[in-house]
């Protein structure tokens, strides 16, 4: 590092900070990537992803990380009845090399919403990025510096991924409803709460997105145009401002609870642990 | 009563050294107390920006341990009674003497941001402009700034990387959103806004907000939301398409 005049030094990581700067970006980093590294094991099982208790009909538990089911496998551990597929049984032409889960299908979809969405836009260029690392911390030299304006520019498509994003959240809440039935009776189970609690937190994040926000009313200069009444736009502009208040929150939410979902499915679906519910099991 | 330890830097923007001074501590005191202490009993000629000690005029921004903070805004009793204060003026601006940062490159910036320009056809039969406060309260959230410049500062692109000539920064981002969601203003800084105000370079680390002491929600309110505009004229394939079918601007 090299000082500088001011009292400053400068260099990769520099800094006068006495505080622990770097605590913030550890764990959100560490955090984050025990989530991708979980998910991306989950993803490649391809089984344990359903819940029925063996009977048939409407209902049952689905991991929200196989949800939409474009394609079953048959015969797997674990995987739901062939006609929850979207489009049938696994295609014969898949590739041998890459495994036959549905989970690959879908998940780039959330995934590419969360990494353009601007909160997580914050922690990883801090944590992973180090661009910079922390406030008044110096982060990786760049001789041309560019932002978001060259190689990062596609981060301006974040409204097409939260149209992705809001597909999921009205097919996991239909998931959450499929929840509470087995084999056609209502019912409810802990599993049922866990898939109805992941839509709400999902909607919580997506609804408070910067880009719905700016949707909604954001892109206004005039809120009561043209009878100077707020408009609808405004009020909904109101309610998406203060979930957009609580993005962080919502986003780590949802993600930390998309992940239980998953795991909460599986263990039971494999035997592991016991759903307790109003249904006989 | 107890010496606190300090080290402030002294010297001008080619040289200068931190120089260890010793002083007491009065219950309730800030760090602008103390820098004023320090200048009365033992260095006459410490410079100093500051004018109204209550957070609101923006001059005695400094950076504190590290932090960039106004001196008259941080209480003594944040830190521990046998840790060493360190006082260094802004880094991002060069320096005129000691605390005293040369910030006028800022001044420049606001000059280059097209004035507000109302519309008109707004006026009522008395002449006035009217406006609904549902409209206003926007803006006036970026009105509260008191150009302290620590966003200005703190900002990476700025402090490390040095791209004054591609942005204006977090303090005129702002100043840029207050007119463009001004319900009644009629310029169209959008293109400007995008390629000379270089809107494109913030990557949205949200350090400026951070720093802010008048809590101003610099990104989310001020920043994104232009980003958000941006992409509606040049990114948004179907909002193009939408304007082009249209004719809309």
């Amino acid at each position: 590092m090299t000082k500088i005049t001011g009292g400053h030094i400068t260099g990769f990581l520099a800094s006068r900070r006495t505080d622990k700067w770097w605590f913030e970006p550890l764990w959100t980093g560490l955090g984050f990537l025990a989530f991708v590294i979980y998910t991306t094991w989950a993803m490649f099982q391809g089984d344990h992803y359903w819940w029925s208790a063996g009977q048939d009909g409407f209902g049952g538990y689905l991991s929200p990380f196989y949800s939409p089911l474009l394609f079953i496998k048959e015969g797997v551990s674990g995987s739901a009845p062939l006609d929850h597929a979207w489009f049938g049984s696994w295609p014969g032409w898949w590739p041998k090399l890459i495994p036959a889960t549905p989970a690959i299908l879908i998940l780039a979809g959330p995934l590419s919403f969360r990494m353009t969405c601007y909160y997580y836009r914050k922690f990883y260029y801090r944590a992973y990025f180090m661009s910079p690392p922390a406030c008044a911390v110096e982060g990786v030299p760049q001789k041309n510096y560019k932002g978001e304006t060259m190689l990062l520019v596609f981060q301006n498509l974040h409204r097409y991924t939260l149209y992705i994003a809001l597909g999921f959240v009205a097919i996991l809440s239909y998931d959450g409803i499929l929840s509470l039935f087995r084999g056609g009776d209502f019912g409810i189970g802990v599993g049922s709460i866990i898939l109805i609690i992941n839509p709400i937190l999902l909607a919580g994040y997506a609804f408070g997105c910067h880009a719905f926000r700016h949707i909604t009313g954001g892109s206004q200069d005039c809120f009561t145009c043209p009878n100077g009444e707020p408009t609808i736009r405004y009020k909904v502009w109101k309610g998406v401002s203060w979930l957009n208040g609580r993005h962080m929150f919502w986003a780590w939410a949802s993600m930390l609870w998309v992940a239980f979902a998953d795991i909460y499915v599986r263990m039971v679906a494999s035997g592991q642990w016991v759903d307790y519910s109003t249904w006989s099991n | 009563m107890r010496l606190r330890n300090f080290q402030i830097y002294r010297g001008d923007n080619n040289e200068g050294t931190m120089e260890q001074y010793k002083t007491e501590v009065d219950q309730g005191m800030v760090v602008l107390d103390v820098i004023h202490r320090i200048q009365a009993e033992q260095a006459g000629d410490l410079a100093v920006r500051w004018n109204c000690k209550a957070g609101k005029c923006g001059s005695c921004s400094v950076e504190i341990n590290g932090k960039p903070k106004l001196a008259c805004m941080t209480r003594m009793n944040e830190y521990g009674a046998d840790e060493t204060i360190s006082i260094r003026p802004l880094k991002a601006f060069p320096i005129m003497k000691d605390l005293v940062p040369e910030v006028s490159w800022n001044y420049e910036q606001n000059k280059r941001i097209a004035p507000f320009k109302p519309d008109p056809h707004k006026r009522n039969e008395n002449g006035d402009y009217v406006m609904m406060q549902e409209d206003i309260d926007r803006v006036q959230e970026f009105r509260k700034c008191i150009e302290c410049y620590l966003c200005q500062n703190v900002c990476h692109v700025l402090r490390d990387h040095n791209r004054k000539d591609a942005f204006v920064g977090p303090r005129f981002m702002i100043r840029l959103a207050s007119l463009e969601m001004h319900p009644i203003d009629t310029e169209d800084r959008i293109p400007d806004i995008k390629d000379s105000y270089g809107s494109g370079m913030c990557n949205i680390t949200r350090c400026c907000t951070d720093v802010c002491p008048e809590h101003i929600q610099i990104t989310d309110n001020g920043i994104i939301p232009l980003k958000e505009r941006v992409v509606d004229r040049y990114y948004d394939p179907v909002v193009k398409l939408f304007r082009w079918l249209f004719r809309k601007k």
